[in-house]
């Protein structure tokens, strides 16, 4: 099933805000990560996610802070969405004592508890049979919660997704399995390693609703999620959504793009959410450009708070080798 | 089943008294796995029996073929404050979800720096002897133990069985928990009820002067034959069952072996890399001058388990080959 060219329901001025700024603390984020990595304020393996903003901004607008996330290598946009606080996400990004897992876990393996973050995986599918035990917790214990799993186009492909979306039918959990499908797993072209048109389409052989969704655009995620969750919540088992959108750096930062098409990412560029969104925002009078100027320079203010508490942070200490490997050391 | 009169029980219903025990003491516990609940038989082998009876179809739930969705499933559940006890069928099966087991429950406390808590357990059954040839017979223990973030316990008796897997329930950290299904039949004494084993605490079966032999899970039974055997030729063996591979308690071991000067561990699993190579190398570097002989390892042959009879036989480590090697050891050098 695919909503294009359907005029989603318009949620109120505040949520659609909400989104904008999610959306900003993203986008803006990602550019200070980069820009900091080039000036060598930090080694990092970065997996950028720019060009994905829009589709967990949306639907952590929905999310309680007790739902749960599971994400990915290419997360970041997902767990600030959910609320990850700035200062914990930079500094562990640099490898600081005071990062959000002190350290310990990097980019590719974020966790905040607190905030509902509660897997970020560096291995293609997890995500998904590990958000189905969250909500299967939800279930045995009648909490009225949701897992929302993450993943790529890519994972469609491993069976992790396949054993995942059965158990999760099966079971009726309140899970929704987001594929944000960006066209490439890794550099293998989408069309060359998946066999279905619409990802969506795969729910089909498990028996839920699968839905293709513009990832590009807010409104339309946030209306086919709500559906979703709502579902979810009612006990009627889990949805696939896929959002269709592009990455804009590559699988990893340095890319070159030599696996793709000349002017692919340009042409998907095009379609960049953020200033679309932007100008629909003004253009439909839910914020003037100047407020939400101020609301961008709001964010990049904090955003250099988060940075400066990162590089000026102590390292971990040694000793941490040895702590967290199990409740108490062995 | 009513097992509070009987004073000998099998290994099956050991597993079964310490799930029912755990589950009626906390409604966090919950088993999935492949037929576990009644309609399915209760598992392959009765070890479930009753239990969805008893607790429901909500927290004992029969899953589908699919190994890694049941460890990602009770992985998140643990993580959500569940204590699931999974079950995966056969050993052989833990490959199909490795990575369920090695990259995340193994992991997630580490690398979330303490964050994450795992309070899980993975039933699985393992062991050559019935004829099933190389994927339903093997031990794989040796790959758990070398991951950090698992414990690993295998136990050789009903009642050990029985308190080693409330422990394992109790526990905050994922533990791999091996029953042997050669001897689920074996009867053994009845443990107490409700008294838990902890982990990481050896037992010693056997008090001996010669030489010590440290094992687990099935070959104790091996172990002790061979041993009541040899004290007729006037040999005072010393057994060591460590029940636990993860955490060990080597300072038993260490303690025994400053006593005998010598030391054979046994186990079903294959000589190369494996946990007696571990034990060895630790006995070696603890006690090097006070060895009277080199450490020596009986094992299974270093073949995937064959199936016919004979060579399955062949296979294993037995009394035989135990009492050899001991021998061998005592012989003047």
């Amino acid at each position: 099933m695919k909503r294009d060219g359907v005029m989603p329901k318009i949620p109120a001025t505040d949520t659609l805000l909400k989104i904008y700024k999610s959306m900003m603390l993203i986008r803006l984020t990602d550019e200070r990560i980069c820009q900091s990595i080039k000036d060598g304020e930090m080694a990092v393996n970065y997996y950028s996610a720019r060009g994905q903003e829009a589709i967990p901004a949306s639907i952590s607008a929905l999310l309680n802070p007790d739902d749960y996330i599971c994400t990915i290598y290419r997360g970041m946009h997902d767990m600030l969405a959910k609320g990850l606080p700035l200062k914990l996400f930079w500094a562990e990004l640099a490898g600081k004592m005071t990062g959000v897992c002190k350290g310990k876990g990097g980019p590719m393996h974020m966790t905040h508890i607190d905030s509902g973050v509660m897997l970020t995986t560096g291995i293609v599918g997890a995500s998904l049979p590990i958000a189905n035990g969250l909500a299967l917790a939800a279930q045995v214990r009648g909490e009225n919660k949701v897992a929302v799993a993450y993943f790529g186009d890519g994972a469609s492909n491993i069976g992790a997704f396949h054993e995942a979306l059965n158990m999760g039918a099966v079971w009726k959990l309140p899970v929704v399995y987001v594929c944000q499908n960006n066209g490439y797993a890794e550099h293998t072209a989408y069309a060359k390693g998946t066999s279905v048109a619409n990802i969506a389409q795969r729910a089909a052989a498990y028996n839920i609703p699968g839905i293709t969704v513009d990832g590009n655009d807010p409104l339309a995620i946030f209306d086919v999620a709500q559906d979703a969750l709502a579902r979810a919540r009612a006990g009627l088992g889990p949805t696939l959504i896929e959002a269709k959108t592009f990455r804009f750096c590559g699988h990893k930062l340095g890319d070159n793009d030599h696996y793709m098409p000349s002017g692919q990412k340009a042409y998907a560029m095009l379609k960049d959410p953020i200033p679309l969104y932007r100008s629909w925002l003004t253009v439909a009078k839910h914020a003037t450009q100047d407020e939400l100027a101020a609301i961008d320079n709001k964010i990049k203010i904090q955003i250099d708070e988060a940075r400066d508490f990162a590089l000026q942070s102590p390292d971990p200490h040694l000793d941490e080798l040895f702590k967290d490997v199990y409740a108490v050391a062995i | 089943m009513d097992t509070k009169v009987l004073r000998q029980i099998n290994t099956i219903q050991a597993v079964n008294m310490a799930l029912i025990d755990a589950m009626r003491g906390n409604s966090d516990v919950i088993v999935l796995g492949e037929d576990v609940a009644d309609p399915e038989g209760g598992g392959i082998a009765g070890v479930t029996r009753g239990l969805s009876t008893r607790f429901g179809d909500s927290r004992v739930r029969s899953t589908p073929i699919s190994e890694q969705a049941i460890i990602g499933a009770a992985i998140g559940a643990a993580m959500a404050g569940l204590r699931p006890v999974a079950e995966i069928m056969v050993m052989d099966f833990t490959a199909v979800t490795m990575d369920m087991i090695v990259n995340h429950a193994a992991k997630l406390r580490f690398m979330s720096g303490g964050q994450t808590k795992l309070p899980l357990t993975i039933r699985t059954a393992a062991g050559a002897g019935r004829g099933q040839g190389g994927q339903h017979s093997d031990y794989y223990e040796a790959w758990f133990a070398h991951v950090p973030g698992l414990k690993v316990i295998a136990p050789s008796s009903p009642a050990d069985a029985y308190g080693l897997l409330l422990s394992c329930i109790d526990d905050d950290d994922p533990c791999i928990f091996i029953e042997n299904m050669a001897t689920y039949s074996l009867q053994g004494n009845a443990p107490e009820r409700g008294v838990s084993i902890p982990l990481g605490k050896a037992n010693c079966l056997r008090e001996g002067t010669d030489v010590t032999v440290i094992g687990y899970s099935r070959v104790i039974h091996e172990i002790m034959t061979a041993a009541n055997q040899l004290s007729s030729e006037g040999i005072s063996i010393e057994v060591i069952d460590i029940r636990t591979i993860v955490p060990l308690d080597i300072e038993t071991i260490l303690l025994s072996v400053a006593k005998t000067g010598r030391a054979v561990i046994v186990h079903e699993a294959m000589r190369n890399c494996g946990v007696g190579a571990e034990i060895a190398a630790q006995i070696h570097d603890h006690l090097f001058e006070t060895l009277k002989a080199p450490v020596k390892r009986v094992t299974s042959a270093p073949c995937p388990v064959p199936f016919a009879k004979v060579l399955e036989t062949a296979f294993l480590p037995s009394i035989e080959i135990i009492e050899t090697t001991i021998r061998e050891l005592l012989k003047p050098r």
